[in-house]
């Protein structure tokens, strides 16, 4: 219940279309409901040969066209409300949980499945607007049906409209034992289709392997067993959502010669405690019979979707619920800096069980080149996270040119760092939007400047549409072109600090040995952060940190820990071993 | 649709059966109007109490019949689209293993992944309905104007008029409203694409501080969706109150020429209450019969689709042989191969001559689209050469069943993939036998035992999709345990030991030298370290081989190897 309200209050802005909704379904079903017993009326004007009362009929008839015209007319306001108020919501509630997105903590973000989120955004939003806002129209408009048949059968006999009521029970069961029924089956059948298509994304998805290995008899096995379950559940599913229509039909069908036989008794004077009916009121009455079942049916068909879009919605709200970054807004705004940062004393840990640093202290002055060393899983981007605050340390402090980092905004600091990841990060757009993203003002001067520095301008030029050919992650890009352009990326920022996560490890020897001469123009006078299995880049550096388990084990320059003869030692001596 | 008929052929029955059922039904449901204007007009009118009571217990055994038929062709129909379903998927991927890489690649591979799931059920429910509706809303339609035409021509006229104009409302709607839904659905996907973007760079985001930009983008987008929603859902809210508008107008014309033909005495009360009924039972037919053309256009979409799919035949001719009758000193031969890509006019492999004997170590060394994976996958014939032959075993690998070569090569491929299920079902890859001694072995070797051993569950960890639960040197690592443990007599190592540091790599090479002698490695990497100690060294340069030989030779012959090693050395 509390969802709902909360729901409510996403549609507040909406408050006007909401109300227009509620009037325009009362009046269009109300109206829509008089019809038959206009109908009724008409035909009672027409007894028999010479026995037709046209003067009545014509009246009759006029009033029809217009309640049916002007019903039709609310039918479709009531529709553009709804549609108002519906996808209104949903862009609001969307477009706030995209501006939580920027918000939400890193740490958020890297436990949580990307898919996952995706699926709160995407789906589970468009199934919270299906569900409970159409939901909600169908749910309504049934309800005013049913109340509004029952009014006018009790107006027309009261008696007949007993039996009806009677009968009503016959309905909800019917209706509820199928949605119960299929509801279990369908929910097997989503399982089982998840099951499948992931399956079929792993196996399908790595095709060259399941070839490489000969797998494709027990791929096939493996699939095959699914697949049959899946068809069994999907036709139990299927089966029993079906029945639905014919069962509804039937007992519509039990009320209609109900009402058939008492209404046509009464008429013709049998049974005196229902009173005179004419026949025109008889066809009125059936008509209305068969009005009365079918909201049934599609009530408890809405209570099932309201149950899953709440359930959605229940997920959107977790996203929405999980605290932001803290609002630092009031802080100092880092303009510029010298490059000077010092470690005291931090420590860290992303879960209370592993211990990760303890109490670690360096310092960095301005343009010196510190080197990262440890074996993969070492938690060489656990400093990265740290020094940029994706993380928070939990001891110590940060000093950046002698202020406390937690004392200046997170996007100030976060700007003096220029970072180039192992995972590259390409963006659907154009290359030169993807170079200029840091700096979105950027000539496109600077922005082919940048691609020069970086070597990137030689296959830039030689892409269909040079810098404005529009790029994504799976576009045909190799991993390090991919990289040069997050490389052009920093050369035009040109941030006072460098973070290199492994940043040329997957582009070939030679141009990498170009950029490495890049790098060093762009590293002269800021204080770099490099992470790389590439031992000569090391040895150059002035400050090394070796770690290991997430510990930082040694520090020094090189000549220091090779004579220490520690673990940093060994790790250079393997690189010649055989 | 047509081309995947022959699916729907073992359920001839199911599909000739069903609408049939139904169609009894739909004649049930005719009847009811006719019996009770025969209520009306002989039992009310000539005060005939039994009659009334028969024909309303008539009215229930219709009923009855008319829910028992229709129960009995919605199982039909079930039965048939959900076998009809399985048989298809099943089909699909089956023919897609048979493809080679060519295919796959000219496919695509999530296209293939959403054809098999989102396509087959499209395809399935458009056989569901057609069964459960084909024969129903036309014959319930016809029906209704066949008897409205049996009672009095003249007034029927008024249907004729009147099913044109919801024909053509309904055609309008939708031909309108389906390309605007595709357009929709576009700009969906659209926002799913940016939000995945923007959690998979949220650090580059955050540490340019774009967040603002980014929330803007997405208001955009967002607003951008809703206007053109709001379009469709205009244009779709038309369709329901115009049919009620016309319909009742046309009841309203019934009606009136109908009480002109009651006054003169061609027409009953009771005939013109039933003819106001048929006119409502057209209109839920013709609703019914919208929603029918929507499913089989989706259906047939898809099953094209999947047509497709089927039609794609493989360019890859099996072989014969099988791997016993091949015995031959020289491991790999390439003579004089050439390679490029189907419909790539380059070159990516020129002139390739090497061999390599039983037990040795073949390196190729080169920058990133320099040809060493490609090279790599001529051996186990992921894709033909276009020129010269490649033989293993002293055989053109044409002549080997594909399933034998296979076996005779352990892959470890340059991305490190794991599958989701235990650690031991993935070592059971190659081999579904393999003793848990001999998994061991392979760990061993792989320099995996130890961190497999250490783990809670040991082999009986349960990896999560793609082994995400692993670092990227486990996972690196348990990929040439897989590979090992089908005992090959060639390996591959496609660039698969980037992720380990250089005390595993050295270790894992010296384990591979000393426990696997008479197995021939083929060492795929960037680093000179890891190649060093080969038999053979391959160089290669956009495609060329420009050097062969050892460490040493190389060192003193081949610029480029030079360039390579003291890049890494200095």
């Amino acid at each position: 219940m509390k969802i709902i309200f909360r729901i409510l209050k996403y549609c507040r802005p909406y408050l006007g279309y909401f109300i227009l909704t509620i009037i325009c379904t009362l009046i269009g079903i109300s109206l829509s409901l008089i019809a038959p017993l206009l109908i009724g009326k008409a035909i009672d004007f027409t007894i028999a040969e010479n026995h037709v009362d046209f003067a009545g009929l014509i009246k009759i008839v006029i009033v029809l066209a217009l309640t049916v015209c002007i019903s039709g007319l609310f039918q479709w306001l009531q529709g553009l409300f709804i549609n108002k108020l519906a996808f209104g919501t949903v862009k609001n509630l969307r477009s706030e949980l995209t501006v939580k997105l920027e918000e939400l903590p890193i740490s958020y973000i890297d436990s949580n499945q990307r898919g996952d989120m995706i699926a709160r955004v995407i789906s589970d939003i468009e199934i919270l607007s299906d569900g409970l806002l159409q939901g909600f129209a169908q749910l309504f408009t049934g309800i005013v049906t049913i109340l509004g048949v029952l009014i006018l059968m009790l107006m027309i006999n009261m008696k007949i409209a007993l039996i009806v009521v009677i009968m009503t029970p016959i309905s909800l069961l019917v209706a509820t034992k199928i949605t119960k029924l299929s509801h279990d089956a369908f929910q097997k059948q989503s399982a089982l289709r998840g099951n499948i298509g992931a399956l079929t994304e792993e196996l399908v998805g790595n095709q060259k392997l399941v070839k490489a290995f000969a797998y494709e008899d027990r791929a096939e096995q493996r699939f095959s067993n699914i697949n049959q379950e899946l068809g069994e559940a999907g036709l139990k599913a299927t089966f029993f959502a079906s029945i639905s229509n014919p069962a509804t039909r039937f007992v519509n069908n039990l009320i209609y010669a109900a009402v058939g036989t008492v209404g046509a008794l009464g008429a013709v004077g049998t049974l005196p405690w229902i009173g005179v009916m004419t026949v025109g009121e008889l066809a009125t009455f059936l008509t209305y019979a068969n009005q009365y079942t079918k909201p049934f049916n599609e009530i408890s068909g809405v209570f099932a979707e309201l149950q899953n879009a709440i359930s959605c919605t229940q997920r959107v709200f977790e996203i929405l619920d999980t605290p932001s970054e803290p609002d630092d807004s009031n802080f100092e705004k880092l303009t510029s800096c010298h490059g000077d940062l010092e470690i005291r004393h931090i420590a860290f840990s992303y879960t209370e069980d592993k211990k990760l640093i303890q109490d670690f202290s360096m310092h960095a002055h301005t343009g010196q080149k510190i080197a990262i060393v440890g074996k993969t899983g070492c938690g060489k981007s656990t400093i990265i996270n740290l020094l940029l605050r994706f993380y928070e340390i939990q001891k110590g402090e940060i000093l950046l040119d002698g202020k406390s980092t937690k004392n200046l905004t997170r996007d100030s600091l976060r700007k003096q760092f220029g970072m180039v990841l192992q995972e590259t990060w390409i963006f659907t757009g154009t290359v030169a939007e993807n170079i200029a993203y840091g700096k979105p003002n950027a000539t496109r001067e600077e922005i082919e400047q940048a691609g020069r520095s970086a070597h990137a301008h030689g296959f830039i030029k030689r892409l269909p549409n040079g810098y404005d050919t529009v790029i994504s992650d799976h576009s045909g890009l190799s991993q390090g072109q991919k990289q040069l352009l997050c490389i052009a990326r920093i050369m035009l920022t040109n941030p006072p600090m460098l973070i290199l996560d492994e940043a040329t490890s997957s582009i070939d020897l030679r141009t990498e040995h170009r950029i490495q001469k890049a790098f060093e123009t762009l590293m002269q006078g800021k204080t770099s952060f490099i992470i790389a299995h590439r031992l000569s880049t090391i040895r150059s550096a002035d400050w090394i940190l070796v770690m290991q388990d997430g510990n930082i084990m040694e520090q020094g320059n090189h000549d220091m820990l090779m004579q220490q003869g520690g673990y940093y030692a060994s790790l250079y001596q393997s690189q010649f071993a055989g | 649709m047509q081309k995947l008929f022959r699916f729907l052929k073992p359920y001839k029955l199911e599909l000739i059966l069903g609408p049939l059922f139904k169609l009894l039904e739909a004649i049930f449901e005719l009847l009811v109007p006719i019996v009770m204007a025969k209520i009306i007009d002989n039992g009310i009118s000539q005060n005939n109490t039994s009659y009334i009571g028969k024909m309303c217990a008539l009215i229930v055994v219709l009923g009855i019949c008319g829910m028992c038929f229709a129960i009995t062709c919605q199982y039909l129909a079930a039965r048939c689209a959900f076998h009809y379903g399985a048989d298809l998927r099943k089909a699909l991927y089956q023919h897609i293993n048979s493809l080679s890489c060519t295919e796959l690649d000219k496919l695509g591979t999530s296209t293939l992944i959403n054809r098999i799931t989102n396509d087959v059920t499209a395809s399935q429910s458009g056989v569901n309905m057609f069964i459960r509706l084909a024969s129903r809303t036309p014959f319930l339609i016809i029906g209704a104007i066949v008897m409205v035409f049996i009672i009095d021509a003249k007034l029927s006229l008024i249907f004729l008029a009147i099913a044109p104009i919801i024909g053509f409302l309904l055609y309008f709607v939708m031909s309108k409203t389906i390309p605007l839904y595709t357009k929709n659905q576009k700009k969906l996907d659209n926002i799913a694409r940016h939000t995945g973007e923007n959690l998979e760079g949220v650090r580059v985001i955050r540490a340019f501080s774009r967040q603002k930009q980014e929330v803007k983008a997405f208001a955009d987008e967002c607003a951008d969706l809703e206007k053109s929603m709001l379009t469709v859902g205009k244009i779709s809210a038309v369709l329901n109150p115009l049919t009620f508008i016309v319909i009742n107008l046309g009841i309203v014309a019934v009606l009136w020429f109908g009480g002109v033909h009651v006054d003169t005495g061609r027409l009953t009360q009771g005939n013109l209450t039933a003819f106001a009924n048929y006119m409502t039972q057209i209109l839920l037919a013709m609703i019914a019969f919208a929603n029918l053309v929507v499913i089989l256009t989706k259906a047939q979409a898809s099953s094209i689709r999947v047509a497709q799919v089927l039609e794609t035949v493989s360019t890859m001719q099996d072989g014969s042989e099988l791997s016993d009758s091949a015995n031959s000193e020289i491991a790999i031969k390439f003579n004089h191969v050439n390679f490029s890509y189907a419909g790539a006019g380059d070159s990516i492999l020129e002139n390739i001559n090497f061999e390599i004997k039983k037990g040795q170590t073949l390196g190729i060394i080169g920058g990133t689209g320099s040809g060493k994976s490609t090279l790599a996958g001529l051996i186990y014939r992921s894709y033909d050469v276009t020129q010269g032959e490649v033989q293993v075993f002293g055989k053109n690998i044409k002549n080997y069943q594909l399933k034998a070569l296979n076996k005779k090569i352990g892959l470890v491929p340059q991305k490190a993939v794991l599958f989701t299920g235990s650690i031991a079902e993935n070592l059971k890859w190659a081999d579904e036998n393999i003793s848990e001694s001999d998994m061991q072995k392979a760990l061993d070797i792989a320099q995996a035992s130890e961190f497999v051993n250490q783990l809670q569950y040991g082999l009986n960890t349960h990896l999560v999709q793609g082994g995400r639960n692993l670092s990227g040197g486990q996972k690196q690592r348990l990929t040439i345990a897989r590979a090992l443990a089908g005992k090959p007599e060639i390996l591959i190592l496609d660039d698969s030991m980037s992720a380990l540091d250089y005390a595993t790599d050295a270790k894992l090479r010296t384990a591979l030298k000393e426990q696997c002698k008479n197995m021939t490695k083929v060492i795929i990497s960037q680093r000179a370290t890891s190649l060093m100690h080969a038999d053979l060294i391959l160089v290669l340069d956009d495609g060329a081989c420009v050097g062969k030989g050892t460490h040493d030779a190389l060192l003193k012959s081949c610029g480029v190897y030079q360039e390579i090693y003291h890049s890494q050395m200095q």
